[in-house]
């Protein structure tokens, strides 16, 4: 064989980049044999602090943040990767942390709607961290009703741009179209690629308005890190330093 | 949920020995069929062995011009992939069909083609189903048949196969290579996924213990197009009820010179339409060719009570992509390199 190329380009690596760790596994896990126990300790990075657990091995990732680690933002709607109210940033990529079990993110970087705001601490904690443009956009276009699925589809929608911008294409990519990044987004692209969050109240028209509010000031920034603000959420040079 | 214990494997090889060492294991890959399943109580594993961390997260370029695809690659990355979306539409919009852009992050190739059917019956465990219990019986003979299979099905199992990716790769000509306790062996990707028959229990050819290290996708025929399409209930995040891959290759005379044609949501596996691709090989492309063809394929149909409608659908599927992409119209795909 030859040529050989990153299957993953990476939310940091243009398409096609070298070298890259499985997603959403941290570089430094190392094999591990529990072969005889039915628990494990682990270490997760969340919204930049470390937290040591024993967690049992069915525990889930939204389990171990809500009840373990108090972080009650990530909220649990079908427990099943049905509706995306419980989506995360795991180094960077949005995931369903109800199918993820806590075991396998053993050493993860993880960013949870609490850490959207600001790196080291709660959103609004201190009154003075500003929030996360999409936060931002959210409630200037009044993009939720009971709120319920909100963390989740901030935590979608900043991994989603980050995808974006990496050049990840949607089934509404038109086949031989160069992908655009997130300024290029169309409402028809931001709906397919957001269909992974489902809103019971149907806040869907201003979800797709706030969205298109961020996509589009990334672009005229013309760095495409605003969606990152201050957080290590879904901004392109945190998985980059992952990748490296 | 039943307690497990769990390992990470750190080479294909070990993973297959654990497998071996340790009843009642099973690999486990993004998790997103298994973990759901073993929260419903269908999958109780005694022991896990994580494969996602394998060194099989790579696409490479195989002398030939084809990709060789890991088994850990995830859907995402598959379907952005530069050499899949040119050499491979069909593909990348396979995959880019199915689940959500988060459960597309976690799930990777081969744990997407081992994915489980959406029977409700199979998902229940309150419920007989010989799939998940040979020998209890089909609920689903005389239950709900709406999202049930119209062609290859037995008086045993009526289930069809969730995944948009296997009909892209049975279309494809691909292969899936095992590595398992007697070694390494090659599959046709078209053949991977079994017929129900009186065993429904297994849903492929793959052999105990055995792990899926790649998938190699052979180079496009010369001036190939592909495309994929998926009727669902929703524009997106939903299954198909009926999905096509079309790839077509013509003379310059406008013959076909090659077409492979695969249905999703139809039956127990990708149904590849042989009988359909033999009546278009070497003919004139004219929407009256592909209808006669399609049409001669879906004679075997059985529909069952509540979803005849997924044979006329699946015909009007095929029929439009073939002329879509006959006349590399909008719908199909970019032009290939020649
Ligand atoms: C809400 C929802 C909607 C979905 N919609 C769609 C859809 O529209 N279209 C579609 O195609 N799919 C859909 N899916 C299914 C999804 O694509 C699969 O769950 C996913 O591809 C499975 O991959 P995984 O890596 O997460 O597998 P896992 O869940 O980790 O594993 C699945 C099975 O494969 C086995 N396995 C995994 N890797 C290997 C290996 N290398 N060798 C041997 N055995 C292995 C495991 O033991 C397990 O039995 C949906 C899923 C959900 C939850
Ligand atoms: S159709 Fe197959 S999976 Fe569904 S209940 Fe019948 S045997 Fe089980
Ligand atoms: S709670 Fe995870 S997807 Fe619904
Ligand atoms: S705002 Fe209520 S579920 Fe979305």
């Amino acid at each position: 064989m030859e040529n050989a190329s990153s299957a993953r380009p990476n939310p940091a690596d243009p398409p096609g980049a070298t070298a890259a760790p499985a997603a959403g596994r941290p570089t430094s896990q190392a094999p591990t044999n529990s072969a005889t126990s039915l628990e494990s300790p682990l270490t997760l990075l969340v919204n930049g602090t470390a937290h040591t657990v024993t967690a049992d091995h069915r525990a889930s990732l939204l389990d171990v943040l809500r009840e373990r680690l108090g972080l009650t933002g990530t909220k649990k709607g079908c427990d099943h990767g049905q509706c995306g109210a419980c989506t995360v940033l795991v180094e960077g990529r949005r995931l369903n942390s109800c199918l993820l079990l806590a075991v396998t993110q053993d050493g993860a970087r993880i960013t949870t709607v609490e850490g959207l705001a600001g790196q080291d601490g709660l959103a609004g904690q201190d009154g003075a961290r500003a929030s996360h443009p999409l936060q931002e956009a959210f409630r200037n276009r009044d993009a939720f009703q009971c709120g319920y699925c909100t963390p989740g589809q901030l935590c979608s929608a900043v991994g989603m741009l980050a995808e974006a911008e990496a050049g990840f294409p949607s089934y509404v990519t038109p086949p031989g179209a160069e992908p655009t990044g997130p300024a290029g987004l169309s409402r028809a692209e931001i709906r397919e690629r957001m269909s992974g969050n489902l809103c019971r109240c149907g806040a869907y028209v201003h979800i797709v308005e706030a969205v298109e509010d961020v996509a589009g000031a990334v672009g005229a920034d013309g760095t495409g890190t605003s969606t990152g603000t201050s957080t290590d959420a879904g901004r392109p040079a945190d998985a980059g330093e992952v990748a490296r | 949920m039943k307690p497990f214990t769990y390992e990470r494997a750190a080479t294909p090889e070990q993973a297959v020995s654990s497998y071996a060492a340790r009843p009642g294991a099973r690999y486990l890959a993004g998790g997103t069929n298994l973990v759901d399943l073993m929260k419903l109580g269908v999958e109780r594993p005694e022991h896990l062995i994580d494969v996602s961390g394998l060194p099989l997260d790579r696409v490479e370029h195989t002398v030939d011009g084809g990709l060789r695809v890991g088994a850990a690659v995830r859907n995402s990355d598959l379907a952005a992939h530069p050499a899949v979306r040119r050499d491979h539409p069909v593909l990348s919009q396979a995959l880019l069909a199915g689940a959500s852009g988060q459960l597309r992050n976690a799930a990777t190739t081969g744990g997407n083609l081992l994915q489980r059917t959406r029977c409700p019956y199979f998902q229940d465990t309150s419920v007989p189903c010989n799939k998940r219990e040979p020998g209890s019986g089909c609920s689903a003979l005389h239950g709900s048949h709406r999202d049930m299979a119209v062609l290859g099905h037995s008086d045993d199992c009526v289930a069809t196969h969730p995944s948009d990716m296997a009909v892209a790769l049975a279309a494809l000509d691909a292969e899936v290579e095992l590595l398992g306790p007697e070694g390494r062996r090659t599959v046709p990707a078209a053949d991977f996924h079994r017929l129900p028959g009186d065993d429904p229990h297994q849903d492929t050819v793959l052999r105990p213990g055995e792990l899926i290290v790649s998938v190699t996708v052979p180079p496009p025929p010369a001036g190939a197009r592909s495309a994929y399409r998926k009727a669902r209930e929703r524009a997106s995040y939903a299954f198909a009820l009926a999905s096509v891959a079309v790839v077509l290759a013509r003379a310059q005379d406008g013959t076909v010179r090659h077409v492979a044609l695969a249905f999703g949501g139809l039956a127990h596996r990708p149904w590849r339409a042989r009988t359909a691709e033999e009546l278009l090989t070497g003919a004139p492309l004219t929407t009256e060719a592909c209808s006669r063809a399609v049409e001669a394929e879906l004679a075997a149909a059985r529909p069952l009570s509540g979803n005849a409608f997924k044979v006329s659908l699946a015909r009007s599927l095929a029929v439009h992509m073939l002329t879509a992409l006959a006349e590399g119209g909008a719908d199909g795909t970019s032009p290939q390199r020649a």
